[in-house]
């Protein structure tokens, strides 16, 4: 693996949390390496720490101990500036519950991280491009019909759908998924893995998270995680 | 919003009404004795202040107190009486307006219209006339033929009795010839207007060495008011100074420089107690109105963490999440504000017909107008409080839905977005 090709990379990353009293280690070391392009899957027991190395990944987090560094930048060195634009346009988060906004359209959810990148001024000037970036995106992902619902109108097919195109909006380098078809039955399941092929084929870097084997197959790359180190 | 709009309005009118009909009566400053002996030399001090490029007008005045007896009733009563030269005090203050009969010709003041060689008096209105449930006077079409017998106690310049040992008053008979409206309930049922040299008379004032109470003082327009009584002091110690070896000189010791606001304070200061009082009220309501706006924004945010989470998945920043509560803080003040101030504006709007509607049908009166000297109820808003009140509004969301905002930010994106959590 070249150094160039790597995107996001993983070393020594340590995390516990406080459980009452305890302390419980979830992640004891993990070291991993993305490329660009790459579709990999981290796939582990529940509660192997699968999610909390997702997080850190996509900065949402941070580890106890470790880097993470983004295309040669560590994470732990960028300010919460730096880290929030790191969150708006590098990376693209799907969720297994999909957190859309409800008091929001599908269309607004879509725009939402265009809307948060701009100040009031440059929201008004950017709005028609992100409109119609967002209406395509909503066609790309079929969509279109549905772009003035709200989310709760929504089968949880098309909400995934709909929370893949947000986190598409602002052409990340990255996506990360956690178990983007865990709430989902196994039809409309395959149809968000179908969305994820085609985004991959496409040059989407993706890193998914699932327990779901079967599913991991779907990946270019498997990651197994247990007892928060990488197998 | 409405409540305080409404209540400090009309509050705040009656407060400026009052004000202005006080500085009215008494004229820019008064360079006055609460002596009842009085002081002298005030010719020579009017003579010299006159031609100040900053005075308008001066007027001489006698105060005094008196027993004053209706000539075809039975009894008498005390009053206050004032003693002026009609013109000159018109000049000075609204005297003038005041009058019913004469408004149009104050120089006829003291000219009962049915026998102008009568020595004429101007009775305060609450003095003379009984004001009905609305607040009207029932005026008549020409001043009734009446005989008011003014008693004094004349005093030397020492302050004693001028007449012991013989009459010890001094009482002339003068006739009705107008009602004075100050608008001030303690003037019109207290004050009786007489001539100046008829006064000094009364009370021993007149005599080689003529006394007054007071002179009342008018600035010409653009002069500050602190600016012209400072002036009207430095020229008043300079002519104490001048005088100190004449006879009576004394008595300019006692002689005071007021401004209409010090001359009035007694009665303006109880008025402003009862607005700041109400201020403070509604400044404590404004305090539980942060802390109903906290609960509610600490509600929101508890109910919202979930998308706090969300927003700050996608990148948003601590201090967007602080700015977009405070964003809704701010327009749910101004909203809030907003009907408010339109609901109250359109209260205040029809609050004289409201309080006449209710008058005629259930008897209800705000203040009732038999015994207080007040019209209409003041309903129009002054642009400087609506503009404090709105600022406060929307000052107490804004500091209501602080902690509860900086509480949103706070939140860290990976525990509200756990499953757990949900």
């Amino acid at each position: 693996m070249s150094k160039d090709d790597v995107i996001l990379k993983a070393e020594g990353l340590y995390k516990s949390y406080r459980m009452g009293e305890a302390r419980v280690s979830v992640l004891g070391g993990v070291d991993l390496a993305v490329k660009k392009g790459e579709f990999v899957a981290i796939v582990g027991a529940s509660g192997s720490g699968k999610s909390t190395l997702l997080h850190i990944l996509g900065a949402l987090d941070r580890p106890d101990k470790g880097i993470v560094s983004f295309e040669g930048r560590d994470l732990s060195r960028m300010g919460e500036r730096e880290l929030n634009k790191f969150r708006n346009k590098m990376v693209g988060f799907v969720f297994q519950f999909y957190h859309l906004l409800d008091e929001l359209s599908v269309l607004e959810n879509v725009f939402l991280p265009a809307m948060a990148s701009k100040g009031v001024f440059g929201w008004l000037g950017s709005r028609r491009w992100a409109r119609g970036r967002a209406g395509e995106l909503l066609g790309e992902l079929g969509l279109s019909e549905r772009a003035n619902h709200k989310p709760y109108q929504l089968s949880g097919g098309e909400r995934q759908r709909a929370a893949i195109g947000r986190a598409l909006m602002n052409e990340p380098r990255i996506l990360l998924a956690d178990e983007p078809t865990g709430n989902l039955d196994s039809a409309t399941g395959n149809g968000i893995l179908k969305v994820f092929e085609k985004l991959n084929r496409a040059g989407q870097t993706i890193v998914m998270v699932t327990h779901d084997e079967r599913i991991a197959q779907k990946a270019g790359r498997i990651i197994t995680l247990a007892d928060g180190r990488v197998k | 919003m409405f409540i305080v709009v409404v209540v400090m309005t009309v509050i705040t009118g009656l407060v400026r009404d009052f004000k202005a009909s006080n500085h009215k009566w008494v004229g820019d400053c008064v360079v006055g004795t609460e002596s009842l002996v009085g002081f002298p030399y005030y010719e020579d001090f009017i003579k010299r202040i006159e031609g100040s490029d900053f005075i308008e007008g001066v007027s001489a005045v006698v105060k005094s107190y008196a027993l004053v007896k209706n000539r075809d009733l039975e009894g008498s009563s005390g009053a206050e009486i004032m003693g002026i030269d009609p013109v000159k005090h018109s000049r000075v203050t609204g005297f003038g307006e005041t009058l019913y009969h004469r408004k149009n010709d104050v120089s006829k003041a003291f000219e009962p219209a049915y026998d102008p060689n009568l020595a004429g008096c101007v009775v305060g209105i609450d003095k003379w006339l009984v004001r009905d449930e609305k607040g009207r006077y029932s005026y008549e079409v020409s001043p009734v033929e009446a005989a008011l017998m003014v008693s004094c106690f004349p005093l030397t310049s020492k302050g004693a009795l001028a007449k012991a040992g013989t009459d010890l008053v001094n009482t002339k008979t003068f006739y009705y010839s107008d009602t004075s409206h100050s608008r001030l309930a303690g003037v019109d049922s207290e004050f009786i207007y007489l001539p100046l040299e008829e006064t000094q008379l009364l009370c021993g004032m007149a005599g080689p060495v003529k006394r007054i109470s007071e002179i009342h003082i008018k600035f010409k327009p653009g002069v500050k008011l602190e600016d012209g009584c400072d002036k009207v002091a430095a020229l008043w110690k300079r002519f104490v100074e001048e005088k100190k070896s004449e006879k009576q000189a004394e008595l300019l010791d006692t002689v005071t420089v007021q401004s209409w606001k010090e001359y009035r304070r007694a009665f303006i200061a109880a008025m402003e107690k009862e607005q700041t009082m109400l201020t403070i009220m509604f400044a404590l309501v404004g305090v539980t109105t942060v802390f109903i706006v906290f609960v509610v924004f600490y509600m929101i945010v508890s109910h919202k963490s979930k998308d706090v989470g969300i927003l700050k998945s996608i990148g948003v920043s601590n201090m967007d999440i602080i700015e977009l509560f405070s964003y809704f803080a701010f327009l749910m003040g101004l909203s809030g504000s907003a009907v408010g101030a339109f609901c109250g504006w359109l209260f205040l709007l029809k609050i004289n017909r409201i309080e006449d509607l209710l008058f005629k049908h259930f008897g209800f009166q705000l203040w009732d107008r038999t015994m207080y000297a007040i019209g209409d109820i003041p309903n129009t808003i002054d642009s400087r409080v609506l503009a404090v009140i709105i600022v406060l509004a929307i000052a107490a969301c804004l500091a209501g839905a602080f902690l509860p905002s900086r509480r949103a930010a706070k939140l860290e994106a990976v525990e509200t977005l756990q499953v757990s959590q949900l």
